[in-house]
């Protein structure tokens, strides 16, 4: 079977975001964009299947601008096979019209036993796009996966949920999302990066028709007010109950 | 609009209803009371939610559908999540309300695409017009920017961040109406074939009111019983940062953080905890923040309300004994 991973160009999680003063995005001006990090969980798995030969191809797609193309180069050094980039330009895009995109790219393939999204991105966080692509593909959907065990048309996972976690049977093809404690994803070797170069790329559309959501304005986080030191060491308890319990009212 | 309708999924865990869900319940209210009108329709699934629907009436729908196929015991995303949708399928809603738990998380997105329309998880706050037509905002970034969003789609399917909107009780004399689902267990693509339950009665971590978190000033797993008992006191849960996770002091479902679970208690206590931007991530829309750490410079006093320099060590027994001192005192 064919396995398809479902890439990302997400700003690093210690990236200074900065909203474009018109409120319409952040300032890409500076950010080194990389490969959000729970897709690497997912590339990772599809590349250890592959390796244990329960995989026969490992292929990347991802939907953004043009330089997404350098996220699904990192996951081709990771040791994925090839790379299918749906070209969109828009700043934002909803959930659903990324799942629908993705559902086109992955119906152009034939033999895809598993898709694996990331369980977030972490720019939108939507913690979305994988549960809605299998809705829209007529897969089943494992979401937030630690372990995966695939077997004859089917694939036994274990998934945390709140409160308690969870072994699950899922029928294939499926999409599976991936949460940290999957794997440990591995750095690609310089050899990799260049062979990664050579690697099929491919380039798709998809027409997105009218927008479903737009973001009518993004915003710097609320200022929270100057918080207050209230003394030194154990003395300071007292004073600090106090104020929970008569200006905070939290008690 | 007399025509606006929110449906809102309200969700069973250990026979009770989340308070996430009745915060969804009242908000749907709010937006129903904006429009001048239109109605509310509270949907449970699940074996045995028929028992416990009737509760539901308090907070003022104007009606409670329940599906309880007996073959459905607990949560599984797909079967909950093609009822869900059936249910809106035929009751043709403008607007569709989850709380964003984990399993509202795993369950909204299904319903919307199988609507064929888009989503808005994790919003903090709801805003709405006469026409019922919704703007929210999400944080976004790991809470490094908030995005203001405004769906186009009907059903306008929005998950909304438990503890970010008030609960209130509100009149209703809703009859509980019972619907079957189309399908069988058999027509599933996946079965859940084992669930580890944590034995508690504690509020998980994304629903907790009062969160007390450690970090790596703690030193070692055995400190944690010194919050443990803080948390009793105050009827708290415990979490924990990334680093104390890593070092395996604590499960990886304890982590708060852009990597973890993100929270909004109305209080956060957190102790020896740095404040790690992505720590911050997950626990800075938390109502009211405390911070105790030795390093007056440690970031986590700039998102805090009030803040002790000193060692925990020391700080945490203090603090514990003043609280029960407070609680003895009525
Ligand atoms: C991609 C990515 C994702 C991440 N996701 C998360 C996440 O989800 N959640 C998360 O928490 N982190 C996350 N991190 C890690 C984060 O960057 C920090 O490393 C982590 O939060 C630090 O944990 P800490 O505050 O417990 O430890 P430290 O940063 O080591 O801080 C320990 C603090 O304890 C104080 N201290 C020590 N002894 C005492 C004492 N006796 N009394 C009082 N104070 C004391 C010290 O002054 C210090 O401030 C992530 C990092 C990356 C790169
Ligand atoms: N633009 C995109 N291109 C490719 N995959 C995506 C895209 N957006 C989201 N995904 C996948 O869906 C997962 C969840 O994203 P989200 O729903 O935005 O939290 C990510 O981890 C990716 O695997």
């Amino acid at each position: 079977m064919k396995v398809v991973v479902c890439c990302k160009r997400v700003p690093p999680t210690d990236a200074r975001i900065k909203v474009a003063s018109d409120g319409s995005g952040i300032d890409e001006e500076g950010v080194q964009f990389v490969l959000n990090p729970y897709d690497e969980f997912a590339v990772e798995e599809a590349v250890k299947l592959k390796e244990a030969g329960k995989a026969e191809e490992v292929i990347v797609v991802g939907v953004g601008p043009a330089d997404t193309a350098a996220v699904l180069k990192n996951a081709l050094a990771m040791g994925a096979d090839r790379a299918v980039l749906v070209k969109d330009d828009a700043g934002y895009r909803d959930p659903l019209s990324i799942a629908r995109a993705l559902a086109d790219a992955i119906g152009a393939e034939e033999g895809v036993g598993l898709v694996l999204c990331g369980r977030q991105s972490v720019d939108q966080q939507s913690l979305a796009v994988g549960p809605m692509l299998a809705t829209i593909a007529g897969m089943g959907c494992v979401m937030d996966v630690v372990k995966v065990e695939v077997g004859d048309g089917t694939a036994s996972v274990h998934r945390e949920a709140e409160g308690r976690s969870e072994d699950i049977e899922v029928k294939l093809p499926a999409v599976l999302t991936a949460q940290r404690g999957l794997n440990e994803p591995r750095y690609a070797k310089l050899k990799e990066i260049l062979k990664a170069k050579k690697k099929p790329f491919a380039e798709r559309e998809f027409d997105f028709g009218e927008p479903r959501a737009t973001i009518e304005k993004l915003s710097p986080p609320p200022e929270r007010q100057a918080g207050k030191i209230v003394g030194d060491g154990p003395g300071a308890v007292p004073e600090l109950v106090k104020l929970l319990r008569d200006e905070a009212k939290v008690l | 609009m007399a025509d606006t309708k929110v449906l809102v999924f309200c969700e069973v865990q250990r026979g009770r209803f989340k308070k996430g869900s009745l915060e969804a319940l009242s908000e749907a209210k709010r937006i129903v009371g904006k429009a001048g009108g239109g109605s509310v329709v509270a949907v449970a699934v699940g074996n045995g939610v028929g028992d416990i629907a009737g509760e539901l009436k308090a907070y003022g729908p104007d009606r409670v559908i329940v599906c309880a196929p007996d073959w459905l015991e607990g949560y599984n995303g797909e079967a909950h999540g093609r009822i869900v949708a059936e249910i809106a399928k035929s009751e043709a809603p403008t607007a569709i309300l989850v709380t964003a738990t984990l399993d509202g998380k795993d369950l909204a997105p299904r319903v919307a695409a199988a609507l064929g329309v888009t989503i808005a998880t994790d919003c903090t706050a709801i805003d709405s017009d006469g026409d019922g037509r919704l703007s929210v905002v999400r944080p976004v970034y790991a809470g490094k920017a908030y995005a203001t969003i405004k769906i186009a789609d009907t059903p306008q399917v929005v998950s909304l961040r438990p503890n970010s909107v008030p609960v209130a009780e509100a009149e209703g004399a809703a009859a509980v109406e019972t619907v079957e689902p189309s399908f069988g267990a058999g027509d599933l693509r996946y079965t859940v074939k084992a669930v580890n339950a944590a034995k508690t009665e504690k509020a998980d971590l994304t629903e907790a009111d009062r969160v007390v978190s450690g970090g790596r000033g703690l030193k070692g797993p055995e400190h944690f019983s010194i919050l443990e008992e803080l948390a009793e006191t105050i009827g708290a849960t415990v979490g924990a940062s990334r680093a104390v996770v890593d070092a395996g002091w604590r499960p990886h479902a304890d982590q708060i953080g852009q990597t973890g679970k993100t929270i909004a208690p109305t209080l956060y206590l957190g102790f020896g905890i740095s404040g790690a931007i992505q720590h911050l991530a997950g626990m800075s829309t938390s109502k009211c923040i405390v911070a105790v750490n030795k390093d007056p410079e440690a970031p986590i006093f700039k998102a805090a309300d009030y803040g002790i320099v000193g060692d925990l060590f020391e700080v945490v027994p203090a603090l514990t004994e003043e609280l029960k001192k407070l609680q003895a005192d009525g």
